[in-house]
Order: C-alpha cells, then sequence, then structure tokens
C-alpha cells in the first residue's frame, strides 16, 4: 500500500537556515502519528512540508503520491492544516468561516452544522464574530473547518492545546472516526500522556531531523542513511547531504 | 477561477460590511483629505476650483493605499494566509475577487468625495459620461496593480512602509491621465479628456493581466 | 590615480565617483591572491580602459571643443547628460530583462537573479547622474533647478520604481526574494510605455521648456565628445556591473558553503 508520507533525507530552508536537516519519514493510511520533540526541534516544520507549505530543497518527499516538487495546489484539498494560529477571518462569524472554507475547498455545504456541532459551537457560539471567542473556542473553530472538510491526511499542530478536559476527548473521538473511515493522521503535541494514548506510533523529532520512529510498525528494508531505526545518535552529521547545487536541479520551477 | 473570484470577493466585503473600517475610517479620513487641501490653498476659491481634479485624484490615491492595505491585513491576521494557500482556491481567482472587492470599496469613497469637491472647493460637475468613464478605468486600474504589489510585500514585516514606496511611483500616470481627463470634464482645460482614458484603460488591463498570472507565485513566497 | 578617475568626469557631478571605493585600486593593483575579491582579469581589463577613456573625453570636452555659439559653456554637459541617461535607461532594462529571464521557467537561474539586482543598482546611480545633470543644466538655463520637462519627469519617476525595487531587494533572501523582485521589475517595466506617454501629453499641454531642444546642433568636436563620453560611461557602466554582480555571487557562494555546516549545527541542537 503506498505510503500517505515518504520522505528521505528531506531538507527544508527559510531563510538559508535548515530548519529540516534531512527528515526521513514513512506514514502507512490509516495510521495516527504523534511527534514528540523540544521546542525549536522541526515538528511544526515538518508538519507543514507535508502541508506544502515548507519548500523542500533536497531530497525525496511525497504525500498521498503527489511528489512536493510539483505543483502542489491539488494535493492541498486533500490535507486539513491546524497550525498555531487559527486561520480564521477575525471579523466573520463561525458560521461564516465555516462556509467559506467549504465553498472554497469545494465541499459539502451540509457538512457545516454537523461539524459544529461536533464541537459543541451551534446555539449562540455559532453567530458570534471570531474576535470575541476565547482562545480555546477559536481552536475549536479551527478544528470544525478540518472536520467539515474530511481531508485525507490530518495535520494538527498541537491540537489538544487551549481545550478544556471535555474537548480534549471529543477531538480525540473525532481523530478516531476520521481514522476510521480511512483518513491519516498525524499530530505534534507535548503531552506524552494523551499522545501515547492515541496514537499508533510515536516518532521523535530532534534537530530537525526525525532520530526515532521513522518507520510505520512493519518497517520494509532498513535504510542506510543516519537516523532510522531505534535510537540514532542525535549529534552526527553522518551521511553527506546532498549539495545546495540539488536544490535547482531537484526544483522543478 | 471565476467562482474562487466571487467568493472571495464576498468574503471580502462580508469582512468589511462586519468591520466597517471602511466606512468608519477611510470615509473620514478622505474627507478630512479634502479639508486640509482647502486649509493649504488657503480658501482660495478660484485655485482649489482649478485644483480639485487633482486634489480628488490625490486623495482617491491615499484611500486606496488604505484599502489595499486593509485588504491584506485581513489575510494576515492569525495565518489567513496559510488558510489562503491551504483553501485550493485559484490564485488568479483569489487576485480577482480582492481586487474587485477593493474595486467596489474605492467606487463608494469616490462617489463620496466627488460629492465632497462640489460642497468643499465649489466644482461643477459636468460631462457625467467623461467622468464616470475615467473613475471606473481608474479604479480597475488603482484596485489590480494595489493588489498585485499588496501580495507582494504582504508577508513582509517592512509592509507599512514598502507598500506606499512601491505603489506611489506606480500609480503616478494614473494619477496623471484621471486628473487630465477630469480637467477636461469640468472644462478647465481644452485638451481631448478620452485619449487619457485609453492610457487609463491600457494599464488596467496590463495590472489586470499580471496580477492573474502572477498572483499564484507570489502568494506562495508571501 | 583615485584623483584622475574622478577629475575625468566633468562639471563636478557627483555620482561616479564609485571608482573611488576600494575595490578599484584592489583590483587594478593586486594579483589573484588568496583572498576572494570581486576583480579579476576583466574587470582589471575594463577598468584601466574606462579611465582611459574617460580622461580622453575630459579632456576633448572641457579643452579641444568650443563652447556652443548659443548656450556657452554649458553645451559641456553634452558629454555627460546623454550618456548617463541612456546608461540609467540599459540599467533598468537590464534588470527587466534579466527578470523575465528568470521568470522563464526553463532559464531560470539565480545568475539573472544577481543580474537584475546589479543592473537595477548601476542604473539607479546614473540615473541620479542623469537627474542631477540635468537639473543643473536646467538651472543654468532657465534658473530654475527643476523644469518639468518630459522626459527629466519620466526619468524621476523611473528613479522612484527602482528605489521602490531596491527596497524590496532588501527584504528577505533566497527564492521567495528573487520572484518578488524579478516580477515587481517586469510589473515597473510594463508601466514605462504608459508613463512615457502620460509624460509625454502631460507636457504638451503645457509648452514648457525642453532640455536639448532640437536647436542643439552637434557636431565636429562635440560630436566627438559626445560619442567618446558614450563609450567611457558604458565601460564603468560595465565595470560597476561586473564588481556588482560579483558581489552577490560571493554572498551566494558564502552561503551555499556554510550549509553543510549550517545542516551539522541544526541536527547537533537534537542533541545538546
Amino acid at each position: 500500500m503506498a505510503p500517505a508520507i515518504h520522505f528521505r533525507s528531506v531538507v527544508a530552508l527559510v531563510d538559508g537556515y535548515p530548519v529540516l536537516a534531512g527528515v526521513d519519514l514513512d506514514v502507512a493510511p490509516r495510521e495516527i502519528v504523534a511527534l514528540n520533540g523540544a521546542n525549536g526541534a522541526g515538528k511544526t516544520s515538518l508538519l507543514r512540508a507535508c502541508a506544502g507549505l515548507l519548500a523542500v530543497s533536497a531530497g525525496r518527499a511525497e504525500v498521498l503520491g503527489t511528489d512536493l516538487y510539483g505543483d502542489v495546489r491539488a494535493l492541498r484539498r486533500r490535507i486539513g492544516l491546524l497550525g498555531h494560529s487559527a486561520g480564521l477571518y477575525d471579523d466573520l462569524t463561525v458560521e461564516d468561516n465555516l462556509r467559506f472554507a467549504i465553498r472554497a475547498g469545494a465541499g459539502r455545504p451540509d457538512r457545516v452544522g454537523a461539524a459544529l456541532d461536533r464541537l459543541g459551537l451551534s446555539g449562540r457560539l455559532r453567530t458570534v464574530a471570531v474576535s470575541r471567542l476565547s482562545a480555546g473556542q477559536r481552536r475549536r473553530a479551527a478544528i470544525a473547518v478540518i472536520v467539515a472538510r474530511d481531508p485525507e491526511l490530518w495535520l494538527l499542530d498541537e491540537p489538544h492545546a487551549g481545550l478544556d478536559a471535555e474537548h480534549r476527548d471529543r477531538l480525540d473521538g473525532i481523530i478516531a472516526d476520521a481514522v476510521g473511515r480511512g483518513a491519516t493522521v498525524v499530530f505534534a503535541s507535548h503531552e506524552a500522556e494523551r499522545s501515547r494514548a492515541l496514537a499508533t506510533r510515536t516518532v521523535t523529532v530532534a534537530g530537525g531531523a526525525v532520530v526515532d520512529g521513522v518507520l510505520p510498525a512493519r518497517p520494509g528494508p532498513p535504510t542506510s542513511e543516519a537516523g532510522d531505526g531505534a535510537v540514532a545518535p542525535a549529534a552526527t552529521p553522518g551521511a553527506p547531504f546532498p549539495e545546495p547545487s540539488a536544490r535547482h536541479a531537484a526544483h522543478v520551477a | 477561477m471565476w467562482r474562487d473570484a466571487v467568493l472571495v470577493a464576498g468574503k471580502d466585503l462580508r469582512v468589511e460590511a462586519r468591520s466597517r473600517v471602511t466606512t468608519n475610517q477611510v470615509a473620514p479620513y478622505a474627507l478630512l483629505v479634502l479639508l486640509l487641501f482647502g486649509f493649504a490653498f488657503d480658501q482660495d476659491h478660484r485655485l482649489l476650483v482649478q485644483a480639485a481634479p487633482g486634489l480628488f485624484w490625490v486623495a482617491v490615491l491615499f484611500c486606496a493605499l488604505l484599502a489595499i492595505a486593509r485588504s491584506f491585513a485581513v489575510e494576515a491576521a492569525d495565518g489567513a494566509r496559510d488558510g489562503l494557500r491551504m483553501s485550493g482556491l485559484d490564485p488568479a481567482g483569489i487576485f480577482l475577487g480582492k481586487a474587485a472587492a477593493v474595486a467596489v470599496e474605492l467606487a463608494a469613497l469616490e462617489v463620496l468625495l466627488g460629492a465632497g469637491i462640489v460642497v468643499l472647493f465649489g466644482s461643477d460637475l459636468r460631462d457625467y459620461g467623461l467622468l464616470v468613464a475615467t473613475a471606473v478605468a481608474a479604479t480597475i486600474g488603482l484596485a489590480a496593480s494595489g493588489t498585485v504589489y499588496g501580495i507582494m510585500s504582504a508577508g513582509l514585516r517592512v509592509r507599512e512602509t514598502l507598500l506606499p514606496l512601491l505603489m506611489l511611483p506606480v500609480l503616478a500616470p494614473v494619477l496623471l491621465a484621471a486628473t487630465q481627463a477630469w480637467r477636461a470634464a469640468l472644462g478647465l482645460s481644452s485638451d481631448d479628456g478620452w485619449q487619457w482614458i485609453g492610457l487609463l484603460a491600457t494599464f488596467a488591463t496590463i495590472y489586470t493581466s499580471l496580477g492573474v498570472l502572477g498572483f499564484g507565485a507570489l502568494l506562495e513566497g508571501a | 590615480m583615485t584623483t584622475t578617475s574622478t577629475g575625468a568626469t566633468s562639471t563636478g557631478a557627483p555620482s561616479t565617483g564609485a571608482p573611488s571605493t576600494g575595490a578599484k585600486p584592489a583590483g587594478a593593483g593586486r594579483s589573484g591572491g588568496s583572498r576572494p575579491g570581486t576583480g579579476n582579469r576583466t574587470t582589471r581589463v575594463v577598468g584601466v580602459a574606462a579611465l582611459i577613456t574617460s580622461a580622453v573625453t575630459a579632456y576633448v570636452g572641457l579643452v579641444v571643443s568650443p563652447p556652443d555659439v548659443t548656450q556657452g559653456v554649458l553645451v559641456r554637459l553634452i558629454y555627460v547628460h546623454p550618456a548617463a541617461a541612456t546608461l540609467c535607461y540599459v540599467g533598468f532594462g537590464g534588470c527587466a530583462l534579466a527578470s523575465l529571464a528568470y521568470l522563464w521557467p526553463r532559464t531560470r537561474s539565480p545568475r539573472w537573479d544577481r543580474l537584475a539586482g546589479a543592473s537595477a543598482e548601476v542604473g539607479v546611480v546614473f540615473c541620479v547622474l542623469t537627474l542631477v545633470t540635468g537639473s543643473i543644466w536646467g538651472r543654468a538655463s532657465w534658473g530654475v533647478w527643476w523644469t518639468w520637462d518630459a522626459r527629466l519627469t519620466l526619468t524621476a519617476l523611473l528613479l522612484a520604481l527602482f528605489l521602490g525595487y531596491m527596497a524590496l531587494r532588501r527584504t528577505g533572501e533566497g527564492e521567495s526574494r528573487a520572484l518578488r523582485c524579478a516580477i515587481a521589475a517586469v510589473c515597473f517595466s510594463v508601466v514605462v510605455p504608459i508613463d512615457h506617454y502620460a509624460t509625454s501629453w502631460w507636457r504638451t499641454l503645457h509648452q514648457g521648456n525642453t532640455l536639448l531642444g532640437a536647436n542643439v546642433k552637434i557636431h565636429g568636436w562635440q560630436l566627438t565628445g559626445m560619442l567618446l563620453s558614450f563609450v567611457a560611461y558604458g565601460l564603468i557602466f560595465a565595470w560597476l556591473l561586473i564588481h556588482r554582480y560579483r558581489v552577490e555571487q560571493l554572498e551566494d557562494r558564502y552561503e551555499t558553503v556554510g550549509f553543510s555546516a549550517a545542516i551539522a549545527a541544526r541536527r547537533a541542537e537534537g542533541g545538546g
């Protein structure tokens, strides 16, 4: 079965700084993968790279069968990204935001109501401008957008942050349902307990690379690069990295 | 593309309707600018009538800067730009939608400012055909070029000062042409106003095409 | 050496004082050496040629050619202004063409981006020179610092546009900056014909003073001097362009050399 995410020695630069410094990662469909790691390790960058928002400069990167060096716009419609910020328009109501997101993605408008219910946003909160919501409610609204769009791949950056206990449990339920329907979920989290309970696999990210848990539970043939297998010493540059000139060769304009 | 444009334009105008920035802030600002011109020209009535077309378009230009800045500030808040990229909307459609929304706002402001120069400067409006044609062509040009430069500076830290620096030299010919056309319309010069409209139309067409072609690439880089 | 080069430009116009920056003596005097500089054989040859032709132009312009019947000594500006103006347009045009080459997917390469940036900067230098000499001319002829001459106004507008371009170049780095700047340069250039028509139509409404009007007949030594000035300034332009281009090239090289080190440092963060 084709992996949902397939990264080999992926390097991504932001203003010349390598936020991803040689990432190897395989995610099979219907997995729930938790990304673990310290602040600044590269978890957010990894999620953004999978969403096609962070340009990949070197290495092999395929998400949902699409090569990240090519046109990623069609791919993005199949992905739901929950970032640190909610990505909502402050002046519009929750319902307006959802309707806009659904119609933009050519989705089904009837899903709006169900999504709002699921996140406890029906009733009064439905018609409140986003700027008036609390941080937790804003998070729930952002999650509702993803629920309504029902993508194949869910990329969630610290989804539980700011939510109360009830909604954390609800979110876990939502994730389980989504996977049951065939989606794949990758989320970054600092909450060890909850991630371990929710996830089918935990991946550790450090220094812009994956240092633990590269492959799914049934590993394929071992790779020879640094960063595969159980615990790799984090500080070795290891295999030579593709030269920057590869960036121009590999990057199809 | 057109469906996306309508969707985005609708969204922008709805944001405007809810937040009322244009009506509560930009419109008073526009009238204030006219008032200040009055002070600067020392109430010299003849001079004001002569200068009215130019002053009108300068005021419109300032409003355009604000409208464009606001259009992209809406996207900058809280990661909305990422949302726009992830939404799967056609970038050309996003461009047309945002430009259209700005054009609508500017049109409303122009009507207001037109009333302003009649009242404050004593302008005598006639030859409405030429006036309106000029305004339409100029407004489209302002909105299209503003949206192009707006997305260019959208992600940058220095965007508040960079945007005027980029836009004003670019919009100078629009100011020139629109002023001359209006002067002809108001009988202040013996020029044929319609040749200027050709210039404005060319400008608008060029920037609309550039926007449709280039907005996608610029959005990715923002 | 430095004094000769600044003296080679006439009538005190300041901006081609660029030859007096440190790079020139380093390029001319030192051999290759271990320290990477922006000089190489080409720049030295061009530089020397530029010096010589500038000196000859100065001589012809200031000493040999006679003052004009109508304009007097002022006509000597003809050895600076037209050449500066032409090269200014060459610089901006070059920037636009290089930007187009960068945008075209098949020819996309950082080389075009560097060329665009360098070309724009050198163009700005010559643009300022054009405006200053134009202003001086106007002042001396008609007593006003700025005549709203169509061409001069257009040049001023171009300067404003490309100052904006240079501000854009200072934001961020790498591919996104290159793309942004390339699109901006194309946008600006596409608008230039419109600007041209706008300003010239505008001026025909107000029959004003024009610089270098049709009544200036150029012949003999004046013609020679003017042609020489084109050559001399063209060489100076080339020299500045090559140096500026190589500065950017070195900057890029510095970044990529640090690449592996940066990767290593990044991964080390995980261990520490």
